[in-house]
């Protein structure tokens, strides 16, 4: 399961980041934003076909030797990340896909939410417990 | 020929599918050189199984001399050296030779084919002219071809072919050699197909029995390379590549199965420590040590992970996917440090660091290789990671050997260094003669500090070059960060800090606020070792107000800056310099601002406080000694007020905006925009206003939004004010604070806050810019006074209510200052000692009431005023009285004796009532100038009066109308005459004393006119009542007069008339003529008065007067035939008497009103014009003239009717031009009593109409 999972204003600040408590936090905060870089090559990547375009999952952003760390923007130009550690080989690319989905379904409701304010850091806790589930439980 | 006797040298580009020739050789090697030319010319498609796409494909072949030994041997899988078809070639055109020899050899031939299971052959007849020519006993019919068709080829006949004159030129020839190719192809491509199938069948049999025991990988891996080899040789480098993935997957599949806990046994050999960490080798089609180690089960993990890289590069390079090359080492190395990890292989730490680090160089040299700069350039994304990765492990390798560190390597780190060069081994041939081999750079960058530094830099710099050309900004500066950490490390503060603040760009840019606190602390430390004082205090308070931070670190850093300031200055003389000023917004956070009173406006010299609330960051409470905001002072200009201060919320305070994600974009900020006109503070245009436009309509570019100003350190300015707000020894505790400031407001104007600044010792905290605005002003006012009345309308004639209200502006009413009021007789101001005074603030509160002394004088009220403050108000109410003239008409006006008109009462008409201006001159006692307020009264009622007459009694009747919306009580309504004529009586025939005239209502009363003795000429009376209004007691009973004057009192002349019917008739009847008999009596005689106004003549001495009459029937009863008017002298002698007649015809029947019959002075032309009288009303003059009309109307109608009358009358003298005109004059309204007033005859309906008709029209 995922050891870091971020998602990503529009204009690049974090809306939301959770890591797992037993690694260093500011190591995934870096790793995270670095990816951006990635995330928005991808999302400008020109000469893409229009099919792509649907295509919300960015697949492998930025594979280091230990994390591997995977994207998935919104029509809103929100983004996903979900670092997943390299050992872990049993995280399927259909795997990743559906816990992509799974998170973005959760922060549609965040975003439905009438006393949320877009923009704000995501305090919700059911998407806080959506998150739970997705990442490695603590030993 | 090639002699393949030798295990043949697998060097894959050479090799080619080999087939085998047999019969003669002679004739092979001369068909040899056009053969090999020719078979690669043209493509053949091949059809595979299992459903792979079909290829067209390029075949050639290495032929060799058949031989036994060549056949696979029973379980020899080898495939390179499988021959794919033989061939048996012979030239026999002789069927005698044939018999003899050749058969025999053929046979023998497949033989041995049949022997080892060979299907593939072909038997290749060559015709030759020349043969033909010398042989002469050739069989016409069957040819040599056909024979061996019979005797080999029972099923298959395409397996014997006939080659004709191949060494010849023509097209027969050539016919036949293509024939010939296109069947050796197919035969190929048929056994390719076979003996491929059979071994892949072979080989997934093999695969399927990876679960028995004794099953090995690295034979496998041999099997399926062997296949990969073939599909190379046939250039399927895709097929071949994928024989690679299926074994890479395969074995990776192994690997996570083992970590999953299901070991293979298999798997142990590649468990061995890591002995060797030299690093991929490219430069090699086949690296045969790594191969031959697999083959004998051997290999190491990182042999075997390296060999089949080799082996994808290689084919990969072929397929001229360079940069696939790139991603798979990325994840090759990566892989391989996990599977590494998952085997729990022991590896000597570093090791895999050097092997990394050789591999990532390894590759790139071979991407270089095979492609030229400009391709490397605009691909330079996918080899960066590469760069990367070897820089990060170069900086590992750094560390372990002590490299980084500022004193160098000590004799542990040294000696790991030599146990890490140890497993590196001797560098490989390929690369000895190159100078920039990634193995001489691995030892040079461990052989020394200077060495390690200039590699790591070069790679790192090289790294970030590329991560900036395709703007991954984030992962350069993330590589300017931990390049930054070795500069730490070696002591370079200055250089840490540039990369470290071009990092934090990012960080601030996209709120990351975790690297950025981690960062930001990286640049404390710089800074504080470079001494950099200003921008380590600057960084200080921003770490020191960090939430990211511990309370320890947050109060180690707050005492550094508190240190600092309270640190006193050496030099004295530097004093200034010594300060340093911090932007305050890392200090405090501005939440609001209160404004006391809330409007933010006051008068000069009022008390106006700010409270500002603060929200300190700090972690500990933190002593201000002098807190001041600067205030920029403008000159009111009214009008633009509302703008500015929209900010500011209608109960004074003035909320400053959270502080936001810097990258987000701003919120709308609308106000609202409303310009008042300067004159009359009409609204003049309202709007809305977007006050962030600038920020909104930024060009929002992506590049430049991570380049953004980090702090303007320098922008901190502290521009010295006039105006301060200043509050002294401020405690900030951390947390809300509230600072109250007094604002100063001496002059009038707008004042609008600048800056904040917070001195702490040497440290100064500014504020440069405050947003919103927060503005606050003082106004001035002049002292006014104003007088206004309390109900609608002010009604005169009765005590009013005047509501005096003093604003008192900048003005101390002292004690004895008063109004004075001068007086006017026709308003008095009445005045009651219960009257009191209310002053009110100005914000109109209720300070207090106190009473008013009021003194009169003959001139002027003076109201002496109680002591009032400035900007305040004064209201107080006194009772006024307008008197009612009682001949409304006349104006009135007094003048002063100094000339000046000082008030004045106007009486105006308008809708039905009378109004009354009345102007008040006050002197006020903060000028010299006299203020002239005016006042409205109206007049409540409207008076007629009417002489009536009966005979010779006199009636006068007054008519009183209410013009208010206030009803009224009258009473004591009496008429008196002024002259007070001796025997003149007038007599009320009113028999109420009260009445209450509702409004818009009247009241008459009438009053006898009675006398003796002689007629008075002219009657002055008045009218006079009192009235109150209707719910009011007696005592506000108010009197109100009436004058007015009769003149020509007495009745002169009566006027009868008599219509008779014809003679005989006791009825008048319609369309008769009836006698019309008018009697004029004169009733009194002439007395002195009158005389001048009667013309009298003298004839026969008798004194006699003309008088005219005229009968008119203006509602066409009547026809009056003949002479309607005449003048008639009469005697003036009471009782004298003249009678006229006439007749007139009734046009109706019915009671018919008499006609009137009116009288006139007569006077003739030789008399003066008359004047008319004054007292004769324009009305009446109206009415003159009238009558003149229809005088003369009736003169015309008079003529008209005369053609059909039979009397023919000469009309009147009027009707006549002549030289002066005589005139008439009428009588006063109770000169002449008409008798016939009233009167009505009775008239029959005529007995035939029709003739009566006929008569009339």
């Amino acid at each position: 399961m995922a050891v870091c999972i971020a998602v990503i204003a529009k204009e690049n600040y974090p809306l939301y980041i959770r890591s797992v408590p037993t690694q260093g936090e500011l190591k995934f905060h870096y790793t995270v934003h670095t990816s951006l870089d990635v995330v928005e090559e991808k999302i400008s990547g020109v000469g893409k076909a229009l099919a792509d375009q649907r295509e919300l999952y960015l697949g492998l952003l930025y594979p280091t030797e230990d994390y591997k760390v995977y994207g998935y923007v919104t029509n809103s130009k929100v983004k996903f990340v979900i670092v997943v550690d390299s050992s872990n080989t049993s995280l399927r690319d259909n795997e990743i896909r559906s816990m992509f989905r799974k998170l973005h379904n959760s922060f549609t409701d965040v975003m439905c939410n009438p006393f949320y304010n877009p923009g704000d850091p995501i305090q919700s806790k059911a998407f806080d417990s959506i998150v739970s589930t997705m990442m490695v439980q603590a030993c | 020929m090639e002699p393949h006797e030798e295990k043949p040298i697998i060097y894959t580009m050479e090799n080619k599918p080999i087939v085998t020739c047999a019969g003669d050789q002679n004739l092979f090697t001369a068909l040899y050189g056009s053969l090999t030319q020719q078979l690669p010319r043209e493509p053949m498609e091949w059809r595979r199984s299992y459903g792979r796409a079909p290829k067209m494909i390029y075949l050639e072949a290495n032929f060799v001399q058949f031989k036994e030994e060549l056949l696979p041997k029973e379980g020899n899988k080898a495939l390179l050296t499988f021959p794919f078809l033989h061939i048996y070639w012979t030239d026999c055109c002789d069927t005698e030779v044939y018999k003899a020899s050749v058969k025999e050899d053929m046979q023998r031939w497949q033989a041995v084919l049949r022997l080892h299971g060979s299907v593939d052959w072909l038997i290749v007849v060559v015709e030759s002219d020349n043969k033909k020519k010398n042989k002469t006993n050739i069989l016409p019919r069957t040819s040599i071809v056909d024979k061996i068709r019979n005797d080999f080829c029972n099923k298959q006949s395409d397996r014997c072919v006939s080659l004709s004159d191949p060494l010849k030129e023509s097209s027969r020839s050539q016919e036949s050699w293509s024939s010939f190719l296109t069947k050796l192809r197919t035969l190929l491509l048929m056994s390719f197909t076979r003996n491929l199938g059979r071994f892949e069948d072979d080989m997934r049999t093999l695969r399927e029995k990876r679960t028995e025991p004794g099953w090995s990988f690295c034979d496998y891996f041999m099997v399926q390379e062997e296949l990969a080899f073939v599909f190379e040789m046939l250039q399927q480098f895709e097929d071949a590549l994928v024989q690679y993935d299926e074994l890479d997957a395969l074995f990776t599949q192994y690997v996570l199965n083992f970590g999953a806990g299901d070991g293979a046994n298999w798997l142990g050999s590649f468990c061995q420590p890591v002995r060797s960490w030299n690093g991929l080798l490219l430069r090699r089609p086949i690296d045969m040590e790594k191969r031959d180690l697999i083959q004998k089960g051997e290999a190491s993990l990182l042999d075997l992970r390296s060999y089949l890289f080799s082996r994808q590069c290689t084919l990969l390079i072929f397929l001229q996917r360079p940069w696939e090359v790139t991603t798979r080492a990325l994840e090759l190395l990566h892989n391989c440090v996990q599977e590494l990890r998952l085997l729990e292989v022991s590896v000597v730490s570093g090791a895999l660091d050097c092997w990394v680090f050789l591999s990532c160089l390894e590759v790139l040299h071979r991407i270089e290789g095979c492609c030229d700069r400009s391709q490397l350039e605009a691909n330079s994304s996918h080899t960066v990671g590469l760069w990367t990765y070897a820089t990060e492990k170069l900086k590992c390798l750094g560390d372990l050997c002590g490299l980084v560190s500022e004193n160098g390597p000590n004799s542990e780190d040294l000696n790991k260094t030599v146990d890490l060069l140890a497993g590196l081994g001797a560098e490989r041939p390929e690369t000895v003669n190159s100078p920039q081999s990634p193995y001489k750079k691995l030892k040079e960058a461990l052989s020394s500090v200077e060495a390690f530094e200039k590699h790591y830099l070069e790679l790192s710099h090289a790294a970030m070059e590329m991560y900036r050309a395709i703007g991954r900004l984030r992962s350069a500066r993330l590589l300017g960060k931990s390049l930054a950490e070795f500069y730490i490390r070696k002591g370079d503060p200055q250089s840490a800090e540039n990369f470290l603040l071009d990092s934090l760009k990012s960080y601030v840019s996209e709120s990351w606020s975790l690297p950025l606190t981690h960062t930001r602390k990286q640049i404390a430390e710089c800074q504080k070792q470079l001494r950099k004082m200003d921008e380590y205090l600057q960084t200080s308070a921003l770490l020191a107000s960090d939430t990211n931070l511990s309370d320890e670190e947050r109060k180690h850093f707050c005492q550094e800056i508190l240190t600092f300031a309270s640190q006193t200055t050496e030099d004295k003389g530097q004093h200034k310099e010594a300060r340093v000023a911090l932007s305050m917004s890392s200090f405090t956070q501005l939440q609001e601002l209160r404004f006391r009173p809330a409007s933010a406006l006051v008068h000069v010299g009022a008390v106006l406080q700010l409270e500002l609330c603060v929200c300190s960051l700090m972690p500990v409470p933190v002593q201000v000694e002098r807190f001041a905001a600067s205030v920029h002072f403008t000159q009111e200009q009214p009008g633009t007020t509302a703008q500015k201060r929209a900010a500011q919320n209608p109960d004074g305070t003035v909320t400053f905006p959270a502080a936001s994600p810097a990258s987000a974009s701003p919120a709308l900020e609308l106000c609202e925009i409303q310009e008042h006109s300067p004159s009359d503070n009409a609204l003049n245009s309202a709007g809305v206003a977007c006050k962030n436009m600038h920020l909104l309509m930024r060009r929002q570019d992506s590049a430049t939004s991570l380049d953004m100003p980090n702090l303007t350190h320098n922008a901190l300015n502290l521009d010295d004010g006039a105006q301060m707000l200043k509050a002294s020894d401020v405690t900030l505790m951390p947390g809300n604070n509230s600072i109250v400031f007094t604002a100063p407001s001496q002059k009038p104007g707008a004042y609008t806050l600048r800056q904040l600044c917070a001195t702490v010792g040497r440290v100064q905290l500014i504020l440069p810019h405050l947003y919103p605005v927060v503005q606050y002003e003082v106004y001035s006012q002049e002292p006014q006074l104003s007088i206004q009345p309390l109900t609608e309308n002010l009604l005169a004639g009765l005590p009013q209510q005047v509501k005096f209200t003093i604003l008192t502006g900048h003005y101390a009413v002292k004690k004895g200052d008063a109004l004075q009021l001068s007086n006017t007789d026709s308003m008095p101001v009445l005045h009651s000692n219960t009257c009191s005074a209310r002053i009110l603030s100005s914000s109109a509160e209720l300070l207090g009431e106190s009473a008013l002394s009021i003194q009169s004088s003959e001139k002027v009220t003076s109201i002496s005023l109680p002591v009032t403050p400035p900007y305040h108000t004064l209201e107080f109410l006194l009772d006024v009285l307008c008197h009612i003239p009682s001949s409304p008409a006349r104006m009135e006006s007094e003048r002063l004796t100094n000339g000046q008109i000082s008030h004045r009462s106007r009486t105006r008409f308008n809708s039905g009532m009378a109004l009354i201006d009345q102007k008040v001159s006050v002197d006020c006692p903060w000028s010299i100038y006299s203020t002239l307020v005016s006042l409205t009264f109206h007049v409540p009622f409207k008076v007629k009066h009417s002489l009536l007459s009966a005979g010779r009694r006199k009636f006068i009747q007054v008519c009183l109308q209410n013009v208010s919306d206030t009803n009224f009580r009258l009473t004591n309504q009496t008429l008196t005459e002024n002259q007070h004529t001796p025997s003149l009586e007038l007599l009320s025939l009113n028999t109420k004393t009260h009445s209450v005239v509702f409004s818009h209502q009247c009241v008459f009363s009438v009053w006898e006119l009675r006398w003796s003795g002689a007629a008075p000429v002219s009657l002055h009376c008045e009218f006079s009542a009192t009235f109150a209004p209707a719910d009011a007691p007696d005592a506000a009973l108010k009197p109100y007069r009436y004058d007015f004057t009769l003149e020509h009192v007495t009745t002169l002349y009566s006027v009868r008339a008599e219509i008779r019917p014809p003679a005989g008739e006791q009825h008048c009847r319609t369309g008769a003529l009836c006698r019309l008999e008018v009697s004029l009596t004169r009733l009194t005689e002439p007395n002195d008065t009158e005389r001048s106004d009667e013309e009298f003549s003298d004839t026969d001495g008798l004194r006699t007067t003309r008088l005219m009459y005229e009968v008119i029937d203006n509602n066409s009863n009547w026809a009056v035939c003949g002479k309607s008017s005449g003048v008639v002298s009469m005697p003036v002698a009471a009782m004298a008497t003249h009678k006229v007649h006439m007749e007139i015809m009734p046009l109706f029947a019915g009671h018919l009103p008499f006609p009137n019959i009116r009288v006139f002075k007569y006077l003739p032309h030789h008399a003066s014009p008359i004047i008319q009288p004054d007292t004769d009303s324009c009305l009446e003059n109206d009415s003159l003239s009238l009558l003149d009309k229809t005088l003369e109307d009736q003169a015309d109608t008079a003529s008209l009717r005369s053609r059909s009358s039979v009397q023919s009358l000469g009309s009147g003298e009027s009707a006549q031009p002549r030289g002066p005109m005589p005139k008439r004059q009428p009588f006063g309204p109770g000169q002449v009593f008409s008798g016939t007033q009233g009167r009505q005859v009775l008239v029959l309906p005529a007995a035939d109409h029709h003739v009566m008709e006929v008569n009339v029209t």
